[in-house]
């Protein structure tokens, strides 16, 4: 690994988030992006005028498109695509580019919209992958057939029961009962109303699947030294790994599909911090299966591989416990706005950090907190770690 | 729409993998072979993801004969023609030569397990396209 380090070289200063719905009827994805551009902008404490930087994730629509939309003239701009790490692989960019002096403040958007909810709207191949090997075997919607896979395969190797499996949906689902803008607020499930939702893909049910959702989240980058324009205290970006050690659809050809690359992307954002997991306070992980987030915990180094789902069961991970994770509901149960699902956690992680969590502030101090956004079955991975201050 | 109007969905080709795709019609299964490497490569590219050779690719028969790595019984299909079919078992096969391979597997639900024995078995779906999907072998 370099000597060359990120490290508390960038800040959050600002955030704004669009609340997940299954329907918006009369909203596009550019004006979703636009709402976001303007609320988060404020939040930060800045003026249009004040942002240079522009980063985007919005379907079907390119970051210049979208500057123009805007009326924004960006020095430096970009697309990222990192499908569901798309966020908090955004961050990483946005703390370069401020670091290095490409930009000054980086407003960051990632969302979805009623015409889909990853990338930038591009077809598969007619001869590519998919086309070729995938479809006339009838695979399922979305990514339930390959998170199944892994789960079949994860229970095969470990032996983890059904109940251990759903209890982070659970725990969850309780912290969403805190969260007004989840889209399961005000429905608490237990781990037999889970078990007993439809099965879709053997062994996951409907509710260890992801609410596809339209929404999204943006936040404000600038450099660590130049954020006493905000009104908010600053968190700082310490530590950050991003990795891909498979392609689409990942799990087939990797050597062992239930161990992710998270492996590596924790390792690097922990060495970068020069800390530990056992040095977080909080963590916000992308879950858009219950499996991803046991595989995504484990591979990060917060329980033995093989034993997140147990690991879950025994501790209070709601934003009342010791460990708080995913305390805005995590995706399950706060829903999945495309990409934007992956931004809900770097948001939330930020929200936390500055002690905005109203009702589902996490019941302990913070210092420090680990996010992780995971895309494409386990096959791209992006991990950060913030931080209150930097020592 | 009634079953008789929807069609299962087939496969598509190219100039790289025409030579898979003829050897499925005569019920062959074949994968890439780098030489330089003397590894097998699924699935097919015009590089060897290893030596980054994009001449000595050839390709090689193999036997068909694997175990299945992992599944999933699909219970609500993204196509209609499949969803006429759901529950039905895919998933993906460890061939003993070594590649693996998305493929749908031809047998109960129930009796699906990881690393059972399993067998080529081709289906030819049309006068065009021949696929390749596994049973438990025999």
């Amino acid at each position: 690994m370099s000597d060359r380090s990120i490290r508390g070289a960038a800040a959050i200063t600002g955030f704004a988030e669009i609340k997940p719905e299954r329907r918006k009827p009369g909203r596009t994805a550019v004006g979703l992006a636009a709402e976001l551009a303007k609320n988060c902008v404020e939040d930060a404490g800045l003026t249009k005028d004040q942002v240079n930087g522009l980063i985007t994730h919005i379907p079907y629509s390119h970051n210049i498109e979208f500057a123009e939309y805007l009326g924004l003239k960006p020095v430096w701009s970009h697309s990222v695509d990192q499908m569901g790490g798309s966020g908090a692989t955004s961050l990483t960019v946005a703390a370069a580019a401020v670091a290095t002096g490409l930009a000054d403040n980086v407003l960051v958007i990632v969302c979805s919209s009623q015409w889909g909810g990853f990338g930038g709207g591009t077809e598969p191949s007619p001869d590519g992958h998919g086309a070729q090997y995938v479809r006339a075997h009838g695979p399922g919607p979305g990514a339930n057939y390959e998170y199944a896979q892994i789960a079949t395969r994860y229970q095969h190797l470990y032996n983890l029961s059904d109940e251990d499996r759903v209890n982070i949906a659970v725990q969850q689902r309780e912290n969403a009962q805190a969260n007004p803008n989840a889209v399961f607020y005000g429905q608490p499930a237990t781990a037999d109303d889970i078990l007993n939702s439809r099965m879709v893909a053997d062994p996951l049910r409907l509710l260890e699947c992801v609410m596809p959702c339209i929404g999204g989240a943006a936040v404000i980058v600038s450099a660590a030294d130049e954020t006493d324009y905000s009104p908010n205290p600053p968190v700082y970006l310490l530590g950050a790994g991003c990795a891909t050690d498979r392609g689409v659809p990942g799990l087939s050809y990797a050597p062992d599909m239930t161990i992710s690359p998270v492996k590596v992307s924790a390792e690097r954002a922990f060495a970068t911090a020069g800390l530990t997991p056992q040095d977080m306070d909080i963590a916000q992980i992308y879950d858009c299966y219950t499996i991803a987030i046991i595989c995504e915990f484990e591979d990060a180094g917060f329980a033995p591989k093989g034993e997140g789902g147990q690991w879950f069961a025994s501790h209070d991970v709601t934003y009342k416990g010791e460990f708080p994770v995913n305390t805005h509901g995590g995706q399950l149960s706060f829903g999945q706005a495309g990409s934007g699902g992956g931004m809900s956690h770097v948001v939330e992680g930020v929200r936390q950090m500055m002690g905005r969590g109203e009702g589902r502030q996490a019941h302990k101090d913070l210092n420090y907190a680990f996010i992780n956004n995971n895309g494409g079955g386990l096959s791209v991975e992006a991990s950060l770690v913030f931080g209150k201050g930097v020592d | 729409m009634a079953e008789q109007e929807l069609k299962r969905p087939v496969p598509s080709s190219n100039a790289l993998t025409e030579p898979f795709w003829e050897a499925t019609k005569q019920h062959k299964l074949v994968v890439q072979y780098c030489e330089g490497c003397d590894k097998l490569v699924w699935y097919p590219r015009e590089i060897c993801p290893d030596c980054w050779t994009m001449e000595g690719i050839e390709w090689r028969e193999v036997s068909g004969k694997g175990r299945l790595h992992t599944f999933t019984v699909i219970r609500q299909a993204a196509d209609p023609w499949f969803q006429q079919r759901v529950p039905y078992v895919y998933g993906v096969v460890e061939l003993d030569e070594g590649p693996r391979m998305i493929s749908g597997i031809q047998c109960e639900v129930e009796d699906a397990v990881c690393d059972m024995r399993v067998e080529a078995v081709f289906e030819d779906l049309d006068d065009d396209w021949t696929i390749v999907q596994f049973k438990p072998a025999s």
